[in-house]
């Protein structure tokens, strides 16, 4: 990112303050598409399989008609290639760029720098429907899916459960709800912990998913989340306007017709539902939701209608790079990549951050 | 019927010295009511140092599968009072709700042991069980089947049967030596994979298990993970189905069905050949008496490979 780059960034970022409309930020969509295509490049070229980018480039080549190109890749190979690396690269991106929308539509609602998707339950949520299937499920049944759909159900009854409560605990503002999600989190974690307890034989498993990572469930993965994603992200992508009106403060937004809390209920549902599905199939990374929107926001302005898509894109690319050094760095074994986004995006944050300040300053 | 795998894979490599007993350092022989068993007082040396044992114990709790298998297996099955929860062999040992991962110094001492033997001391349960000056014994892991061996004479001694404890250990090392012979040069050059679990994790040749593999010259693939996570490193799907391993190994309930069912996996040589094996997870997981069991069934599958 050159300070050129920056600079622009920041100059968009205070004409929108300014009160000017703008569409999308063209220059950062750009950039943020660019960054996901090269990061997709990136992965399906790494891999702890020795598979050369040019035996790569013919292989893909060989699909195309009419070019005549001979893929030199072995069945095993392309097995590798197709099933399993693949899928992989798509799914990061997928995850990250739910992760990170999820996270910058909760900043939103929560007019707060620090919401994250998971604090509303989310995650210990799903970390208990997770642990609950892995302590008590048994062996499971070839085909069905446990984890992810006790994972996915856990996220959403987290949710629910702390918006019912501070729905209940308090009239108005986000307060109460942001309560009430500390509230439901520290319950369902501690039940966790206490069925994880429970069987020892299966904490390796439990600690595995809890700390996240993209697997090799292939396809399957995908389809089995490509619904809630794409509904979720479709929703989240709408909803930049009204975030930016709730962004005036609810009386001010009241008088412009827009009903705060209903607002709020759709957005927080939809986030929750992004949540749900990445935590499905990944398990909990952290870092990405609440550092990539944070990020683009210093990046792009205030503007939800550009935070939302350029989040996405970020967020994708992002997770797709963490899991190339997820999957390569200590080759062939792997790390957590919920290890790696914290590593590595930790200290790059402090770094943007800096460098934003100083560049402004 | 699941095992305490993870204790094993969690627990740091530790070495397990022998030494000599007899030499007593003991002060106080006031051990007039003893039945006087032969050879007491015995002075062994565990994990942490010389434990001095001034009667033979009559009643031991054991917080470990292995040990509580050690333990029948060298005739003091006996002088077992409790073992802990995830202790299932043999069926006549006295399977508790005790806990040897998260253990509990007052529901131990309610069975008023005179001896504890334990191979995980996560929680300082040793020192709490000492203050109630209750004879402990830590024994770690075993890393190498010298160390069963050696821990089966151990045990042997430290219960008053010092001669079955010897015998024992020698006859597994009989009965395992008779296997590798049997299969002498048959295994060389075949590479295997165990799985642990259906997240990848491996293990590599220097764990316990992967030197058992080890004895019949089975080449681990895992063993360029080295360093990683202790020999128990979680592999990437790329590299074992880049690596195609002649021989497949899983040790967890359904595993097998696990690997045939992954994406890729069809393409392996292990998955068409039908050489994918489902191991008992206790035999490969523990490092008692019943490793044997486990070797012979490594035996036979490289014997049906090699039939191929």
């Amino acid at each position: 990112m050159t300070g050129a780059a920056l600079r622009t960034g920041l100059r968009t970022g205070i004409r929108v303050g300014t009160g000017r409309r703008a569409v999308p930020g063209p220059l950062w969509l750009g950039v943020g598409l660019a960054a996901l295509l090269g990061a997709t490049v990136l992965g399906v070229s790494a891999g702890a399989a020795s598979l050369t980018p040019a035996e790569i480039v013919r292989e893909l080549l060989s699909h195309l008609p009419f070019l005549g190109v001979e893929s030199t890749l072995n069945e095993r190979q392309r097995a590798v290639l197709v099933q399993l690396r693949m899928p992989r690269v798509v799914l990061g991106a997928l995850v990250g760029g739910l992760l990170a929308g999820a996270g910058a539509a909760y900043q939103g609602v929560f007019r707060n720098p620090l919401a994250d998707p998971y604090l509303l339950g989310a995650a210990s949520g799903a970390g208990l429907g997770a642990t609950l299937v892995i302590v008590y499920g048994g062996a499971a049944p070839a085909g069905l899916p446990l984890v992810p759909v006790a994972a996915f159900a856990g996220a959403l009854l987290g949710v629910m459960a702390a918006y019912l409560l501070g729905r209940a605990a308090g009239r108005g503002g986000t307060a109460p709800l942001l309560l009430a999600g500390v509230a439901v989190s520290s319950f369902l974690t501690a039940v966790q912990t206490f069925v994880q307890q429970s069987r020892i034989d299966e904490l390796q498993r439990v600690y595995t998913w809890m700390l996240g990572g993209l697997g090799y469930g292939g396809w399957e993965d995908l389809r089995l989340v490509a619904p809630y994603a794409a509904v979720s992200l479709a929703v989240l992508l709408g909803s930049g306007f009204l975030l930016d009106l709730l962004a005036l403060g609810d009386e001010k937004a009241t008088s412009l017709g827009v009903r705060p809390a209903t607002v709020r209920l759709v957005v927080i549902s939809a986030a929750s539902l992004a949540t749900a599905s990445a935590v499905a199939v990944s398990g909990l990374i952290g870092f990405v939701g609440i550092v990539v929107p944070h990020l683009v926001r210093r990046l792009v302005g205030p503007d939800h209608r550009r935070i939302l898509p350029v989040s996405l894109l970020f967020g994708g690319a992002f997770l797709v790079v963490a899991d190339i050094a997820a999957r390569t760095l200590v080759a062939p074994a792997e790390l957590p990549l919920g290890v790696v986004t914290a590593f590595v995006g930790a200290p790059f944050f402090v770094l943007v951050l800096h460098a934003t300040r100083s560049r402004a300053g | 019927m699941r095992t305490a795998r993870s204790l094993t894979a969690f627990s740091l490599p530790f070495l397990l010295v022998l030494t000599a007993c007899g030499t007593s350092a003991s002060d106080q022989p006031t051990a007039e009511q003893s039945a006087a068993a032969e050879g007491f007082p015995v002075t062994v040396t565990d994990a942490r140092g010389e434990v001095t044992l001034e009667t033979a114990p009559r009643r031991i709790v054991s917080l470990s599968p292995s040990l509580t298998e050690i333990l029948f297996e060298v005739g003091a099955g006996d002088q077992v009072v409790a073992v802990d929860e995830y202790s299932n062999h043999p069926p006549e040992a006295p399977t508790t709700d005790l806990s040897g991962f998260t253990p509990n110094v007052e529901a131990i001492a309610d069975y008023e042991p005179d001896l504890v033997v334990l191979s995980d001391d996560g929680s300082d349960i040793t020192e709490q069980l000492e203050k109630l000056a209750i004879p402990v014994l830590l024994l770690p892991a075993a890393q190498t089947v010298d160390d069963t061996y050696a821990q089966m004479e151990l045990l042997g001694e430290a219960t008053g049967n010092a001669e079955e404890g010897a015998a024992a250990a020698e006859e597994l090392r009989g009965r395992l030596d008779a296997l590798v012979a049997g299969i002498g040069e048959d295994a060389a050059g075949l590479s295997y994979y165990h799985e642990i679990d259906a997240q990848l994790y491996s293990v590599t040749s220097d764990t316990f298990i992967g030197q058992v593999y080890g004895l019949f010259g089975l080449v681990n693939i895992a063993d360029e993970a080295e360093d990683a996570a202790g020999g128990y490193p979680q592999l990437s799907a790329e590299f074992i189905v880049d690596q195609d391993p002649d021989l497949i190994f899983v040790s967890y309930p359904g595993g097998a069905q696990d690997v045939l069912g992954r994406p890729a996996f069809d393409s392996l040589t292990a998955v068409r050949e039908g050489n994918v094996i489902e191991v008992d997870p206790d035999t490969s997981s523990r490092w008692g008496p019943r490793i044997v069991d486990f070797a012979e069934d490594v035996a036979e599958a490289v014997e049906a490979a090699r039939a191929e």
